[in-house]
Order: structure tokens, then sequence, then C-alpha cells
């Protein structure tokens, strides 16, 4: 259908889309909230929450009710603007990411090649790197507009550690495009159709996961809500859904960083050592299981990420920063290096 | 003064202070063995149970709640002597006295009852001393603890709280609070 010159069948498409994708992640990051609990229960002996629905299903439902219905108190010396600022944009840029992952096949309806994708831009791992980059100052404008102290040394820590983070995370990044020569999410999947990336880049790989770790802010590397030390860190100061934004950021940024490992370096929404295309089934049935394998994925790298959590404790701060810059840069350089000659000498 | 290599106990291991090899700088290889350690405790059997769908069965010398006795006719035994009270450390226990009347005789035992028996449940250390200085049988501590309560008032439990049920009028709550004790005797 064409009007003014716009297709807007395709808005449509693209606007179901969005929902759907936004309205995922949502779900997905309540229910890793309750994930987070019973695995954290279950890897130190005890049952975890079951009381509200059968086997504490509605758990996070009585979380985020009880979120809203708690007071909301905006501290006298904090500069208010900034400090309504903070949580909105760590949860916009936190749904802003999935904008460019390749979430299934592409499938057919009447006639009309619907991609399940919302944007498939040539930059498409870049713009996910500048939007992670900019989850830095949901932090940073939090821990600084709640004028307390902890906050503020929260921030900065979050700061430098996730600038510090993001050099190694790119360098790794730099090795994998090597080998794909297209910065296109789409053309990353379709290159691993013979074989996921993981195969030839394993300890870029490590260095990425390692990155990725410190960028969601998950133990070890949970430094700027360290509770212990900072007494929750950057969002001490916050009550209410303000808080609730923060934490469901978290998770958010937790699914979707499974989401990017998968494609990334598990082949997407590829499942391996079969031909699914070969299979002869329906376009969309093929895009739904496809949607499953990758979500199947993510989930296991949720769970992953809590099986660490759960198990290693936080790094001194020297620690952190020693870890960043002598091991992982020179590691992933040396990755890099490497990778490049072997391309070069493979395409002579 | 302790000797440098004595041991307090059997298990004391002596801390390995070589420095550590490439291998072990690694640590990769010590956090896999720590993740499948937790990983183990994934897949135990449970440490904690669905506490109020579930109890746990208490031992058989766990000492509980007092529990004020009757005899197989349904008499209080208490005579109000106040053996418990001069025996309880914590001083939890109070009473007054009265004189049973005639007519009375199917309620108490003796001619001396307690008219108010009280146990502030907040004092109580359950040492069942009570138990042990009764020359009548008339309290023993039971498998249940003191519930929850809203008040200090609450957990001051008197008489009404602490008898046992009647066993003319309630056989089997009877059986049930006297418990263990039935086939004990």
């Amino acid at each position: 259908m064409y009007l003014l010159a716009i297709d807007w069948y395709f808005i449509l498409e693209k606007a179901i889309l969005v929902a759907f994708i936004v309205s995922l992640s949502m779900l997905v990051a309540m229910y890793a909230t309750y994930a987070e609990r019973k695995i954290a229960a279950f890897l130190q002996d005890r049952i975890g929450p079951n009381r509200a629905g059968p086997w504490g299903l509605l758990q996070p439902l009585a979380d985020g009710g009880k979120l809203f219905f708690k007071e909301e108190i905006i501290p006298l010396a904090s500069s208010k603007f900034l400090f309504v600022l903070g949580p909105v944009l760590a949860m916009i840029t936190a749904l802003l990411t999935s904008a460019v992952i390749p979430w299934s096949h592409s499938f057919s309806v009447g006639g009309r090649e619907v991609a399940m994708q919302i944007a498939d831009i040539n930059i498409g791992i870049l713009y996910i790197f500048g939007v992670v980059s900019l989850g830095v100052y949901g932090i940073m404008i939090g821990g600084w507009a709640s004028n307390n102290k902890f906050s503020l040394l929260a921030a900065i820590r979050g700061a430098s550690q996730m600038v510090s983070y993001e050099l190694p995370m790119g360098l790794a990044l730099i090795a994998l495009l090597m080998l794909v020569g297209d910065l296109r999410m789409s053309s990353i999947v379709a290159n691993q159709a013979g074989g996921w990336h993981i195969i030839y880049q394993p300890l870029g790989f490590l260095i990425f996961f390692i990155c990725a770790l410190a960028e969601c802010n998950r133990t070890p590397f949970d430094l700027p809500e360290a509770e212990n030390e900072l007494n929750f860190g950057y969002h001490q100061e916050y009550s209410s859904m303000k808080l609730g934004f923060y934490l469901f950021a978290e998770y958010i940024n937790m699914f979707i960083s499974g989401v990017v490992m998968s494609t990334l370096y598990f082949g997407g929404y590829d499942i391996p050592f079969v031909h699914e295309a070969g299979w002869g089934l329906d376009s969309w049935l093929l895009s739904l299981i496809g949607f499953g394998v990758l979500m199947t994925k993510a989930a296991l790298f949720i769970f992953l990420f809590m099986w660490i959590r759960w198990t290693i404790p936080r790094f001194r701060y020297d620690q952190l920063m020693n870890l960043g810059w002598k091991k992982l840069i020179p590691l992933a350089l040396i990755n890099m290096v490497v990778t490049a000659a072997v391309v070069l000498w493979l395409k002579k | 003064m302790r000797s440098r290599d004595m041991q307090l106990t059997q298990r004391a291991k002596q801390v390995d202070r070589r420095p550590m090899t490439a291998w072990e700088k690694l640590y990769l290889p010590s956090i896999l063995k720590g993740m499948f350690i937790t990983l183990g405790h994934f897949f135990k059997k449970k440490a904690t149970i669905k506490y109020p769908e579930e109890k746990r069965t208490f031992s058989k010398v766990f000492r509980g709640l007092q529990i004020l006795n009757r005899d197989e006719e349904g008499r209080e035994r208490c005579t109000a002597c106040g053996l418990c009270a001069v025996a309880c450390p914590a001083e939890a226990i109070t009473m007054e006295a009265a004189e049973r009347q005639p007519g009375e005789e199917h309620l108490y035992k003796e001619e001396k009852y307690a008219a108010k028996y009280e146990i502030n449940m907040l004092r109580c250390i359950f040492c069942g001393y009570c138990e042990e200085a009764c020359p009548k049988d008339a309290i023993y501590l039971s498998q249940t603890f003191a519930p929850a309560n809203y008040g200090r008032k609450g957990f001051i439990y008197k008489k009404d709280d602490l008898l046992i049920p009647n066993p003319k009028e309630d056989p089997d709550g009877y059986q049930k609070a006297l418990g263990e004790r039935a086939v004990k005797k």
C-alpha cells in the first residue's frame, strides 16, 4: 500500500516488530530477575522464591508492583532534572541496542518478505557499540545527580570501568570483522553458516565475553554497585520505579549482550550441523524455529552470567584496571594481529 | 606462648607460599573449577524446606511449649505448689493458688489448684526445669514452639492457652497434645 509515496505496510510491519522486541526484552528482563533469584538459591542449596504463584512464577509481577507503589524520593540536594534523566537514559540505551539484531530468518506474508530485524543498517555492530557506550551516561548522570559521595564514587568507577573494557572489546571485535569483512549484523550471521565464529576466534570470544560481563556491571565486575563498600553504588538514592528502571536496564543489557554474543560468535539463529532451510518447511515456521534457537542461546548466556555471579567474588579496583589494561588489551591486540596475518596469508 | 609449628586442629594445613606458576596465574582453570563446584550444588538436595507446608520433625528430647496436664478423668493436676516458679531460672512463671470448693472435684484433682497460671514466653528459655521440678506431673514441655505474635501481651500464656484438652470432651486433642509422652508411658 503506497500512500504519499510511503510504503505503509513497511511502517506497520516495523512498528509491530519494534513493539514485539521491546515487550520481549521487558518480559525476558522480568523473568531474568526471577531466574537470578532461583539460580542463586539453587547454587546455595536453597529453594528460592516460591510463594507468589506456582513455583513463585508471579514473583516478578509482585516485585514490579511493589516498586510502583513505593514512595518516590528525590533528594533535596540533588539536581532534579538529571536525577530523573539518569534512569531514563539507562533504560532507553538498554532497549535501543536490540534494533539491529537479526532475530530470525525472514518470512513471507502475502508475497511480502518480512525481515525479523528492525533495521539492517550497514554499520550494525558499530551502532551497538555506540549505544552501549552511551549506557554509561545513565550511571554517570544518576550517580552525579544524587549528590551523594558513594553514588559519585560508584559513577566514577563505573565510567572508568566501562571505558577501559570497551577497548579490548572493540579490539576483539575487529579480529572478528576481519573474518566477515562487513559490519552488517545480517552478513555476520550469514557468514557463520559454514562454521561458527567461536571456532575461529576462541580467544577473541573469551575477551569479548569478559568485557561483556564488565559492560553489564555483572559480578565479578560489579564495582559500580558494590554493596559492601559503596552501599549499592550509583542507585543508592533512588527509590520506587526509578530504582526499578536501573535494575531492569541491567537485566535487559544482560539479555541483549547474550543475544549479541550468540549472533557474533555462535551463529545467531543458526542451528548447528543441520541445514534447516532444506527441510521444506513454511517460511514462518522456519522463522519461528530460528527465533527459538536464538532465544535458547541467549538464555544459556544469561544462565552463564548468573552462574558466574554466584561463584566468583568481586575484583578489587586495581585488579580490575590491571586486568583490563595490562592483560586484555595486549591479548586482544595479539589476537587481532594474528588474525590479520592469517586472513592475509589465506587470501594470497 | 605457643610455638609456631604447633597445630590447633588436625585439619591445619601448611600454606604453600611458593610464587604462582604461569598456569596458576591464568586464573581461568581455578575459576572453572570453582564454577563446577557451584554447579554441583545446583543439583544437590536443598538444605531448606518449604516451611509451613513441610515441617521438620523435632528430636525426641526437644523442649517446646509448656502444657498443663490433666489426669485421665480430665482433672487438672496442678496444685499451685510453686515449685516450678522457684525452679524457673528465667522467672517466667507466676501463679495464684485457690482452694477447691465442694462440687469442683471433677475439675481439680486435689484440694488446692492454680486459679491463675501464667508463663511469659518471652522470658522462658525452655530449659525444662519446671517439668523436672513438678511433683505432680502437671507440667511438661511439648514438641511445639510458641508461634509468632504481633504484641508482647500475646506471649504471656494464660492457663487457657496452656491447659491440655480435656480427655473426656476432646480425646483426640488430648492424645495429640500428649504426643510422644503417650507412647512413653
